[in-house]
């Protein structure tokens, strides 16, 4: 059954494509010390020189130089550091107020909400219907306090793009550090320091088809950072602890394998699956934009059913899927995000997301379809809601 | 690979049993609110010299817990009498199922008590109660409990919304404290009437919003 596994939830995690293990296979059994200093033994020369070739490999996918990129275990460590060390190295010097979006992803979300704990001030931007954020209620919301902002490139649940060029340009005017979470976009869009002034972006191997435990963190030059986690002097002594190599490597190898057919491939699929879902699927509703639009994310809300039952269904089929429904997350909360762009719980209730990735066919979206479609038709016949509704879709 | 649900409750989630409505049902109640969450409706049907359920269906707008609870209480309530239907509480049910997962109980809480729920309404209906008891606050009161509060997913009453409870002449007055146009205003209006208005003594019943909270 797991061999035939349709996997449309790459936004949690990814398959790992083989040339990556192959990639990351000598840092496990030939390359395996520390990267040490010019002055160790040879091994860890080598061990340094190959971490700093994958480091500058992943920065120059982000028009950045080598040096201003640390690895870290992933996207929640990359975001927790962006914040905390913002807050760490400016508290006392300017201030301490945050401002960041309503549907940010919990690495953000959550840093901030701890540092509330502690006696900051945040401000939690509006988003539209379509999750695109109010920038004129962000330009208004910095104040002589503000430390930080930070506003995710592309959102996890509904592929919202922000545009980040313009908000940064804003922090800039303004004088107030921007940092972008950038772990579903990056590679998949693209991102340009030199061009778009952000001055922190998140990024994570887990989503593209690399190594889950490593991710990355763009520090422009001269941002105030301090450390938060404290023991040796690693990764420009923002970061201590041993270096993960293989999965630095792994990472690098991922990042080169993403290129612009498969990006176009993926948002044919995403364009393919969202008019299906919409025309075969009555009383739906497609959850975040259809342009300004994540390439490999689809999310849409099936009325009158409820998420988790549909995950379980699409499941024994065959399928793995992600809903927003209170009943699926840990906390028993429906998703942020979908309350955030004006849904209520309902239409989080039945909502479901696909992402898309290297392995998916446009075959795998047309039987996703028919299944989803079955599978809704079989809980509606159960639903006390709407008898009316029930009638129209039976062709 | 281990599911958190056990086969039975798969089971009773891949083919529900006795499920639709039945049409002019001795009693009905519907559980839950689409604004919260989960939502279960239980129709019975019920032989009127024996007070046994002859025929119970039920409808479920929910997860996989709160679809098998809705049909393995349809199976342990068929034939019963409504005395011992009543009994039948969410332990017997998750026993039945093999277990459910701790996380899950409220969802499936919400399908024992749609079938308590039927059968009150059949006894209001038929007035079965012994001595009809008049309406009180209390009365009320008990009966909000069920209206859930769908800003936090409790009931109206624990979360403090209902702020006052005026009864006279039949006429049941309820004050809520939300702005008359928060977004779930009609919702809970609607809910609030529907746990109100069978009860045999109730005419009307008005539900006001107050916003205390300005």
């Amino acid at each position: 059954m797991e061999n035939q596994l349709i996997y449309l939830d790459n936004a949690a995690s990814t398959r790992m494509d083989e040339r990556v293990l192959e990639a990351m296979k000598p840092y496990f059994f030939d390359v395996y010390a520390v990267a040490s200093s010019e002055f160790g033994y040879s091994m860890g020369i080598q061990a340094r020189e190959d971490l700093d070739k994958a480091r500058g490999e992943i920065a120059s996918k982000l028009g950045a130089s080598q040096k201003e990129l640390i690895f870290t275990s992933g996207a929640t460590e990359s975001s927790n550091t962006a914040v905390k060390g913002v807050s760490l190295a400016l508290e006392k010097k300017k201030g301490k107020h945050i401002i960041t979006s309503k549907i940010e992803d919990f690495p953000v979300l959550n840093s901030i909400k701890a540092l509330e704990k502690r006696g900051y001030k945040a401000t939690y931007i509006d988003v539209d219907k379509e999750g695109f954020l109010d920038i004129d209620q962000l330009k208004d919301s910095i104040t002589e306090e503000t430390i930080l902002v930070s506003i995710q490139h592309a959102n996890q649940e509904i592929g919202t793009i922000q545009d980040i060029e313009k908000i940064g340009k804003i922090c800039r005017e303004k004088g107030v550090i921007f940092h972008t979470d950038a772990t579903h976009s990056f590679t998949r869009l693209p991102l340009d320091v030199s061009e778009t002034p952000v001055d922190l972006i998140t990024v994570s191997a887990h989503t593209l088809h690399g190594p889950k435990g490593v991710g990355g963190l763009y520090i422009r030059e001269k941002t105030p950072l301090s450390k938060w986690m404290d023991g040796g002097f690693q990764e420009s002594n923002f970061r201590a602890g041993i270096e993960n190599i293989p999965g630095a490597v792994g990472f690098a190898k991922a990042v080169e394998l993403v290129n612009p057919e498969e990006n176009q491939r993926l948002e044919n699929l995403r364009d393919r699956l969202i008019q299906k879902m919409l025309s075969d699927i009555p009383q739906t509703t497609l959850n975040g934009p259809r342009k300004r639009r994540l390439p490999q994310n689809a999310n849409i809300t099936i009325h009158y059913v409820e998420g988790e039952s549909i995950t379980l269904h699409l499941d024994m089929r065959g399928f793995a899927v992600s809903t927003g429904s209170a009943c699926f997350s840990r906390s028993l909360e429906a998703s942020h995000v979908i309350m955030g762009i004006g849904g209520d719980h309902e239409r989080a209730h039945g909502s479901v997301r696909f992402t898309l990735g290297r392995y998916n066919s446009p075959e795998d979206v047309d039987s996703v379809v028919e299944a989803l479609s079955e599978v809704t038709q079989k809980l509606r016949e159960i639903s006390p809601l709407k008898k009316e509704n029930k009638e129209v879709k039976k062709k | 690979m281990k599911f958190p649900y056990s086969e039975k409750v798969l089971e009773h989630f891949r083919n529900p049993r006795n499920v639709g409505q039945i049409e002019n049902p001795d009693g009905k109640a519907v559980e839950g609110s689409p604004a919260c969450g989960d939502m279960v409706a239980v129709y019975i049907k019920v032989d009127s010299k024996t007070q046994k359920i002859k025929d119970i269906k039920f409808e479920s707008y929910g997860c996989a817990s709160n679809i098998a609870t809705g049909s393995i209480i349809t199976e342990l309530a068929k034939g019963k009498t409504l005395q011992e239907a009543k009994k039948i509480n969410w332990k017997q049910a998750s026993e039945a199922l093999g277990g459910l997962p701790s996380i899950k109980v409220h969802c499936s809480v919400l399908a024992v008590e749609g079938l308590r729920a039927a059968i009150q309404d059949y006894e209001d209906r038929h007035g079965v109660v012994k001595k009809k008891e008049p309406t009180t606050e209390k009365v009320v009161r008990k009966r909000l409990r069920h209206v859930m509060n769908p800003l936090t997913g409790l009931d109206v009453v624990r979360t403090n919304l209902i702020k006052e409870i005026n009864i006279e002449k039949g006429v049941v007055k309820i004050k809520v404290g939300l702005p008359p146009d928060h977004q779930f205003a009609s919702n809970i209006k609607e809910e609030i009437t529907e746990k109100i208005k069978p009860l045999w003594d109730v005419e009307e019943v008005n539900v006001l919003f107050v916003d205390e909270s300005e």
